[in-house]
C-alpha cells in the first residue's frame, strides 16, 4: 500500500507543480494587462524603485568590487603560467559583462529584494489588506503588484551594469596597482576583446529576463502565500530557491542561445 | 508636481545605472575606440587564412591600422576573400602586400601591410594583388618531416 501512496504523492506533486505554474503564467500576464495605470502614475513605480533598487545599491557595489578582485587574483595566477597577463583586463571584463555581473547581480537581487517583496505582499493578504482593496474596487494587481513588477524591470539592468563596472575597477585594483601589471596592456586588449553588441548589450538582455522572472515568481509568491506566518515565511524562502534556480538555469539557456559559435 | 527625497535617491540611482553602463560600452567595450574614424574598403584573395577571424586587427609596422570585417570562400578561386577596413588617416601604395602573421607563437592571427614602392595610393573598394597565406604549423611540420625522412636517402644513394 506504502508503494501506491508514493506514487500517488509525486503524481500530486507533479500536477501541482503544474497547476502553480499556470497559474503564475496567468498572472503574468495580468500584471502586464494592468500596468497601464501605474505606469500612468508614474510615482507609484518610482517609489517601488526606491526599496528595490536605490536599498540593495550597497550590496551590489561591494561584492561587485570583491568579484572583480577575486577574478583579478586568480585569473593573473593562471594567465601568469602562459606568460599572458596583459590578458587579464579581458578576461576580467568578459567574465564580468557576460556571466557575473547579470548572474551575480540577479542572485543579490532575488535575495535582498525579491525575498522582501515576497514577505510585505504575503503579510498584506495575511492581514487582510489586500481584500479589503477588493471590496473598495481598486484593483490590488494594478496597485500593488504592478508598480512592484516594473521596479524590478527596471532597476535589474541598472545594477548588473553597476555590479560590473565595479568589478572590473575591483580587478585593475588587484591587477594594476597592486600586482603591477601594465596599465596600457590591461585597458587596451579589453577594449579590443570586448565588443559593445555582442558581450555588452547580450548582457544587459541577459539582466532584463533575469529580472522579470525574479519579480514575477517574488510577487506571484507572494501573492499566492497561504495567510499564515508559516505560510508566509514558506513563500519568502520558495522565492529564493525558486528564482535563484531559475537564474541559474535560463542562464545556461540564454548563454547557449548567444554565444554560440562566438 | 512635488519633489521629494525619494525621487533624488532614484534619480542618482539611475544617473549611476546608467553612467556604468556607458563607461562600460566606451572604456571597456570598442564603441568608443575604433567605429567613430573614417575608414576605407580594400580587400585581398589568400589561399589560406589559417585561423583568421572577422574583427582581427590590421597593422602596419606593428601599428593599428584597421580591422577585418568579413571572410567568406570566393567559389570562382576558392581562395579566401577577406574584406578589411582601413583608417582613413592611413593611406597605402598599390602594391602593398599583405600578410597573415602571428602574434606570438601560438597567438591570435592579424593581417600585416608592408608598403611598396609606387607613387598610386589604393582606393576604396581596391583590390590587393599581392599576399602570403598563414603560416599553417601543420604543414610545416610535414614539411619537416618530409625533408628529414629524405636525407637518408640522399646519404644512402652516394
Amino acid at each position: 500500500m506504502a508503494v501506491v501512496q508514493t506514487i500517488r504523492a509525486i503524481g500530486h506533486r507533479i500536477v501541482d507543480t503544474v497547476w502553480r505554474i499556470g497559474v503564475a503564467a496567468r498572472f503574468f500576464f495580468l500584471t502586464l494587462l494592468y500596468s497601464g495605470n501605474c505606469l500612468r502614475r508614474f510615482h507609484l513605480v518610482i517609489k517601488e524603485l526606491f526599496s528595490t533598487g536605490v536599498m540593495s545599491l550597497i550590496i551590489i557595489i561591494v561584492a561587485g568590487l570583491f568579484v572583480g578582485m577575486v577574478l583579478g587574483l586568480q585569473g593573473y595566477e593562471t594567465l601568469k603560467r602562459y606568460g599572458s597577463e596583459s590578458a587579464l583586463g579581458v578576461m576580467v571584463a568578459l567574465g564580468l559583462v557576460r556571466e557575473l555581473g547579470p548572474v551575480m547581480a540577479a542572485l543579490l537581487f532575488a535575495s535582498r529584494a525579491g525575498s522582501a517583496m515576497t514577505a510585505e505582499i504575503g503579510l498584506m493578504k495575511a492581514t487582510e489588506q489586500i481584500s479589503a482593496m477588493e471590496m473598495m474596487a481598486v484593483n490590488p494587481i494594478a496597485r500593488i503588484v504592478a508598480p512592484r513588477f516594473w521596479a524590478g524591470v527596471i532597476s535589474m539592468p541598472l545594477l548588473a551594469a553597476l555590479f560590473s563596472a565595479v568589478g572590473i575597477f575591483g580587478g585593475y585594483l588587484v591587477g594594476v596597482v597592486q600586482i603591477g601589471v601594465d596599465e596600457g596592456s590591461f585597458w587596451s586588449q579589453m577594449q579590443a576583446a570586448v565588443d559593445f553588441r555582442e558581450d555588452i548589450l547580450n548582457g544587459v538582455i541577459k539582466s532584463v529576463v533575469f529580472g522579470t522572472v525574479v519579480t514575477v515568481i517574488a510577487l506571484f509568491e507572494g501573492f499566492d502565500a497561504p495567510p499564515t506566518a508559516e505560510g508566509v515565511s514558506g513563500a519568502t524562502t520558495r522565492t529564493v530557491v525558486t528564482s535563484s534556480l531559475a537564474i541559474l538555469m535560463l542562464d545556461f539557456v540564454l548563454t547557449a542561445i548567444m554565444f554560440r559559435g562566438a | 508636481m512635488e519633489r521629494t527625497t525619494l525621487d533624488l535617491w532614484v534619480g542618482m540611482f539611475v544617473v549611476a545605472g546608467i553612467g556604468a553602463l556607458v563607461m562600460l560600452a566606451m572604456k571597456v567595450g570598442n564603441l568608443g575606440t575604433y567605429n567613430v574614424s573614417d575608414t576605407y574598403q580594400v580587400h585581398a584573395y589568400f589561399s589560406n587564412i589559417g585561423g583568421l577571424k572577422p574583427k582581427a586587427s590590421i597593422r602596419s609596422a606593428g601599428v593599428l591600422v584597421g580591422r577585418v570585417t568579413s571572410i567568406s570562400l570566393d567559389t570562382e578561386r576558392y581562395e579566401a576573400n577577406v574584406v578589411m577596413n582601413v583608417d582613413k588617416r592611413y593611406q597605402f601604395p598599390k602594391d602593398t602586400f599583405a600578410n597573415i602573421l602571428t602574434s606570438g607563437l601560438l597567438g591570435e592571427q592579424y593581417i600585416g601591410l608592408v608598403p611598396g614602392g609606387e607613387t598610386e595610393m589604393i582606393k576604396d573598394g581596391d583590390l590587393l594583388k599581392q599576399t602570403q597565406s598563414a603560416m599553417v604549423l601543420e604543414d610545416l611540420i610535414g614539411k619537416f618531416m618530409y625533408s628529414k625522412a629524405a636525407e637518408p636517402a640522399k646519404e644512402g644513394a652516394k
